[in-house]
């Protein structure tokens, strides 16, 4: 991991966030701590909440109760630079489709005030492997393409906070391969990775941590035993029964 | 990244799209166009236009046009949801505001380029009696309109009903900017003009425009957090 900004950190914590969305509870009271080089899995049903984790750890959407520290500090002390250190693959990719793969890569390369643009958007395209396709119009492009740019442009400007929702959507074999080789080599660069996902299979031996939650409640479950699809099953029958 | 420089990435990536699709110059200058040559039927009869019909039409066919660039501009941004990635930029979100205005407003301006000369055409309009001053209403008017029209249609973004909350909102609030547009136009095409009462009506437009912008920067991060 290339060192950062001064408002860099290698722990965030979540310290009793709730959110609530008029009535309905998204988080209730969810405390959770994230290290650097570890890559944490968010699983639950559709609704659960991790969507909301994952845009109140991006700084996106405000927690209603309790706070998100980063390295010990919130963001409202850290400022506007600590989203310089935050990446963030969405649901839908934040890509503009009238834009090329290298046109989206440089604009959002520029945005976050890095040097060496022409070098760093190289280095992106060959990571997605869109080199032939640099110049083409992101319109034009399929799903599975769009999610791999669209992950090297959340990760173009190398944040130690990675957050990832349905990272292998549309992902063919070799590219979920790639995408978690990718992970891995951010793990052992010191980023903090949280991914929401459904895909027990592509996360399994992945994931140092699993935690999973429903109704806006946390309930981590250890890692390394056994299946991890089964693991969630029983979780999801017991803790919440 | 300073508050200019990422406003100017934002405005100036608005504009390659812009220059690549022309989606919304096309459909802006037709519905302006359109406007005025509907209006042009009633208003002109036997090659004379009714007094003062010219510069009500272009104020219309300006907040019109202009209503409708707003909502396309931002659907733009809604369809890959890239607004959140505009606010993750590591800089003050005030930019984001800034940088969608600056390109809304030379897309505007763009469109009056087309529209001033086919009014002057259509309403025998003076359009160069006092062409300075006209270029100032206009442009005094187009900002305090898309000022208040980028925060609204920002912060509508994600509303179900936001074609018909926009312009319930924006008209309400601009209501000045057209009052004193229309005004201060008319003193200009009057067939005694008014220079002193033109000029008095652009300073209105100003303040409106100071006030306006200066709030929508202000409050521009808190409305668009979640």
């Amino acid at each position: 991991m290339a060192s950062g900004p001064a408002c860099d950190f290698s722990t965030v914590e979540v310290v009793d966030v709730s959110r609530h969305f008029g009535r309905r509870r998204a988080l209730a009271k969810t405390s959770l701590t994230f290290t650097a080089g570890s890559v944490a899995g968010l699983f639950g049903p559709n609704g659960a909440g991790k969507s909301t984790l994952l845009g109140v750890l991006s700084t996106l959407v405000r927690p209603t109760a309790g706070e998100v520290r980063y390295g010990g500090q919130t963001a409202a002390v850290l400022g506007d630079e600590l989203r310089g250190r935050i990446g963030v693959l969405g649901h839908d990719l934040f890509l503009y489709g009238d834009l090329s793969a290298r046109e989206n890569l440089e604009f959002f390369a520029r945005l976050y005030g890095l040097r060496n643009v022409p070098e760093r958007v190289a280095q992106a395209l060959t990571h997605a492997r869109l080199e032939d396709r640099a110049n083409d119009r992101v319109a034009a492009f399929s799903r599975g393409l769009r999610q791999r740019l669209a992950l090297e442009r959340a990760l173009i400007h190398q944040p130690r906070l990675v957050l990832l929702d349905e990272p292998f959507t549309g992902l063919d074999d070799e590219s979920a391969g790639l995408l978690t080789a990718r992970l891995r080599g951010l793990r052992e660069a010191g980023a903090i990775v949280l991914m929401a996902t459904h895909d027990f299979e592509s996360a399994d031996g992945l994931v140092d941590r699993v935690i999973c939650l429903k109704a806006g409640r946390v309930r981590e479950i250890d890692a390394g035993r056994g299946s991890l699809r089964e693991q969630y099953r029983r979780t999801m029958a017991e803790a919440w029964s | 990244m300073s508050l200019l420089r990422t406003a100017w990435l934002i405005a100036r990536k608005d504009l390659v799209v812009e220059a690549r699709s022309r989606e919304l110059a096309y459909t802006t200058v037709f519905f302006a166009l359109a406007c005025v040559l509907v209006f042009s039927f009633a208003f002109v009869q036997e090659g004379k236009a009714i007094e003062g019909a010219s510069s009500g039409i272009l104020w219309v066919a300006v907040a019109f046009s202009g209503t409708l660039a707003l909502s396309r501009a931002f659907e733009r941004e809604r369809q890959s949801e890239t607004l959140r990635a505009l606010l993750l930029a590591p800089s003050e979100r005030a930019a984001v505001y800034l940088g969608k205005l600056i390109g809304l407003l030379a897309l505007m301006i763009g469109v009056e380029l087309v529209l001033v000369p086919i009014v002057g055409l259509l309403f025998d309009a003076p359009i160069l009696r006092a062409p300075w001053l006209l270029a100032g209403l206009l442009a005094a008017g187009t900002l305090g309109f898309a000022g208040v029209g980028t925060l609204f249609a920002a912060m509508l973004v994600r509303a179900h009903s936001r074609d018909v909350l926009l312009p319930l909102l924006l008209y309400p609030i601009t209501v000045p900017v057209l009052i004193a547009g229309v005004r201060g136009t008319a003193a200009i095409f009057a067939t005694e003009p008014n220079l002193d009462a033109a000029l008095a009506w652009l300073s209105i437009l100003i303040f409106f425009d100071a006030v306006f912008v200066v709030l929508s920067l202000w409050v521009f991060d808190p409305v668009m957090s979640e």
